[in-house]
């Protein structure tokens, strides 16, 4: 071995050694804790605010690395369980909660952060609305760190509502919604924007024409497996209504393949006149749109999903998210100490205003300024029950086997009385 | 004397010595050898071919949603295969499944073999032709699918150009279940096309082409020549060509995902991409595996047969 070979081999082995240290250890002094972070976001300028408090963080912490993931949301629900199993594992990702988050804690491959929560005299838990807390946390421990919340609800174009001459704020019935559909197809527009292919744009329909009808006792019974489960009456009329609506056809063509980014395009261009979709959607449509610009804003119009004649449920139901972080087994320790800085009412401000979230946060919804969300935010603090995304709350099996049902019962595919039939039949089989 | 035993003590010594160090190369040969150089092999292949396999099998049998280990709680004896049989979606994946390989076979084997003759012909340009025609193969799946998914867009894809340029309604191919799987079939055809034509042309090459003068001499037309002459000793290449195809098309999962992910309606779901959706993406690993299982009696048997049966002489 001559000398420089000889040198670059104690080279290369305290490389190695370095290394070792740095992804084992994370002790010494010399040693760097890598977070990474996997994220949903493919918008640059939402990124960026997520971006800066890294560094911010990083910045007060030198022995913090913090690394951001990109998986698009479709890409991301199918990968996860494979990744958190393997040595690649993200140390902190999305969750929607629900009966996925559920599935994920009984595995062992997440952390529960409850400790963390509790710590300092529960510091950190009093700073976040409890209703988010309570929304992600299960028998009593907490398995994400809140830090948005949301409701879905009908976003309209003004200028086609006016063209078929529709009024948007008059539609408070099932009737009215379909009445307006009716009236915008006789105008020659395209009423509704949807995407099919992704299936979950469809059980938005599904879900709270659900719950618009059965109600939150009629869900809870749902659940709890009495009446005929998710087969009881309520949901076939559900079925019904949602078939007699795809029965208008009042898609876009091509809704069947379409996805989730062609839904908002479809909208943002002006080729369809109604989107039910999240609070955002005033501020991401920009985004979507084919030309980069979208709808004027104010040509933008927000009505809540319509009560249903005869049904138990009241207007002031809402379905919707609440996201947090899960923190993975192996992540380092710094993990939850980042997302406690993430959450604070600062950064949740900052979150606020940019990238339009509705912060859990104690003290931060001033810091929402988009009147359309602040309306998303208004309708949430009246809300008379929280609904999470059924294809989330119920579990990846059976959430899957809803969004299946919605677009087969939309399209005609399988009759209403048999779809609710397959999503009992799941649901009772279980996860 | 004492020189004389000292040079005999040094032949003796010598002789042993260098039989020893010949022997290995005749014959005590086979044992180190094989130990050296098959546990490689084998290890890896156990590693990554029989291991998975017999895991699959296992996990099969378990109502097990991928993480940790499946507990002894979760067995559930072969409920996961029946409920593969009765599910309606696995069945339309196994009828996809079955069209895809006589779609490959009917079209695209003969489609390549045509232009093998044309392409292999000294005509000026067909060595560019090959190259383009063998373009298709050369890009990978997902990217083939996601550029196909933007060809069959209706609203700003080609299609949607063209509907637009002919002024008639477009058409939304991709997303019509009647129609998305002969757009599937499309891709396949184009994407694989070029592989099966390369193998034809190799063949070709091989064939002797005094044979064909000697046929022309004789009077054959050109398609008697083809028929009687170049199909028969392209046999084997015809074989292998479609013995391909029908792995190929076993194993199609790639190029769908990003196309249609098996939509709409599960109307373009294959074998796998039915494994993919429903076993893994809704955490049903043995569910999963159960049908990995299926897919892969399937394979081994079709293969098998195949080889049986076809490709005994070659």
């Amino acid at each position: 071995m001559n000398y420089f070979a000889r040198r670059a081999w104690r080279q290369a082995s305290a490389i190695a050694v370095s290394l070792v240290i740095a992804t084992t250890a994370g002790s010494s002094a010399f040693a760097v804790d890598t977070i990474k972070w996997m994220h949903l976001e493919s918008n640059a300028d939402n990124l960026k605010v997520w971006q800066d408090i890294a560094a911010a963080y990083e910045k007060t912490h030198p022995d913090v690395k913090i690394e951001f993931q990109f998986l698009e949301n479709e890409a991301f629900k199918a990968k996860l369980p494979t990744l958190l199993q393997s040595n690649d594992a993200p140390s902190m990702f999305y969750t929607w909660g629900g009966g996925v988050l559920l599935e994920q804690s009984k595995t062992g491959a997440i952390r529960d952060i409850t400790a963390a929560m509790d710590a300092d005299g529960g510091a950190w838990r009093n700073s976040i609305a409890p209703a988010a807390v309570d929304g992600l946390s299960i028998d009593g421990k907490v398995w994400a760190a809140p830090y948005q919340s949301g409701v879905v609800s009908f976003f309209y174009n003004k200028d086609m509502f006016k063209k078929a001459g529709v009024d948007g704020d008059a539609i408070k019935t099932w009737d009215d919604f379909t009445a307006a559909v009716k009236k915008l197809k006789d105008a020659g527009l395209t009423p509704i924007a949807v995407g099919g292919g992704d299936k979950w744009p469809v059980h938005f329909y599904w879900s709270y024409l659900a719950m618009r009808l059965a109600g939150k006792d009629g869900f809870e019974a749902a659940k709890a497996g009495k009446d005929n489960g998710f087969a009881a009456d309520p949901f076939v009329k559900a079925s019904q209504l949602l078939a007699d609506l795809g029965k208008l056809q009042p898609f876009q063509k091509g809704w069947e393949g379409a996805t989730w980014p062609d839904e908002q395009a479809a909208f943002a261009d002006g080729r369809a006149a109604i989107m039910l979709a999240f609070q955002d959607t005033a501020v991401s449509q920009v985004h979507a749109a084919t030309d980069g610009k979208g709808l004027a804003a104010d040509n933008i119009g927000r009505f809540v999903f319509p009560t249903v004649a005869g049904g138990k449920g009241v207007i002031t139901d809402d379905f919707g998210g609440l996201n947090g972080w899960v923190v993975t087994k192996n992540a380092p320790k710094e993990t939850e100490d980042f997302l406690k800085f993430l959450t604070n009412v600062d950064n949740e401000r900052a979150q606020a205003k940019v990238i339009g979230i509705i912060p859990t946060t104690k003290g931060a919804e001033d810091a929402v300024t988009n009147p359309s969300i602040a309306l998303a935010a208004a309708q949430m603090a009246k809300a008379t029950w929280h609904q999470n995304y059924l294809d989330q709350d119920l579990g990846p099996a059976v959430g899957r086997v809803v969004n299946d049902m919605s677009v087969a019962i939309v399209s005609g595919q399988v009759a209403p009385q048999d779809a609710v039939q397959q999503i009992q039949d799941a649901y009772t089989q279980g996860n | 004397m004492s020189d004389a035993t000292s040079f005999a003590v040094g032949t003796t010594s010598s002789r042993p010595l260098s039989a020893a160090r010949r022997r290995p190369l005749t014959r005590g040969t086979r044992w180190p050898l094989l130990l050296l150089f098959l546990p490689p092999a084998l290890l890896l292949f156990t590693i990554f071919v029989v291991l998975p396999m017999g895991e699959a099998a296992w996990y099969s049998f378990y109502n097990w949603n991928g993480y940790g280990l499946p507990a002894l709680s979760d067995w559930v004896g072969f409920s996961n295969y029946e409920l593969v049989f009765k599910n309606s979606v696995f069945r339309q994946a196994l009828i996809n499944n079955a069209l895809i390989i006589v779609i490959s076979v009917l079209i695209q084997v003969p489609l390549a073999m045509w232009l093998a003759t044309l392409a292999s012909s000294k005509v000026k340009g067909a060595v560019t032709f090959r190259l383009i025609f063998f373009l298709p193969y050369v890009l990978a799946d997902v990217a083939a699918g996601m550029i196909w998914r933007f060809v069959y867009d209706g609203d700003f894809g080609l299609v949607g150009g063209i509907a637009h340029a002919l002024n008639v309604d477009a058409v939304y191919p991709i997303a019509d279940k009647n129609l998305a799987i002969y757009a599937i079939l499309g891709v396949v055809v184009w994407k694989y096309f070029g592989f099966h034509m390369m193998l034809f042309i190799a063949g070709l090459q091989t064939i002797d082409k005094s044979l064909l003068e000697a046929a022309e001499i004789d009077g054959a037309s050109p398609r008697q020549r083809f028929f009687r002459i170049t199909l028969p000793l392209l046999g084997s290449t015809v074989r292998l060509s479609i013995f391909f195809a029908v792995v190929g098309s076993l194993q199609l999962f790639d190029m769908v995902m990003p196309l249609t992910g098996g939509g709409p309606f599960n109307a373009t779901q294959t074998m796998v991409t039915f494994l993919y959706s429903f076993g893994v993406m809704r955490m049903k690993v043995g569910f999963g595996s159960a049908v990995g299982v299926v897919l892969f009696i399937i394979c081994v048997t079709l293969a098998f047969s195949y080889k049986r049966v076809f490709m005994r002489n070659d």
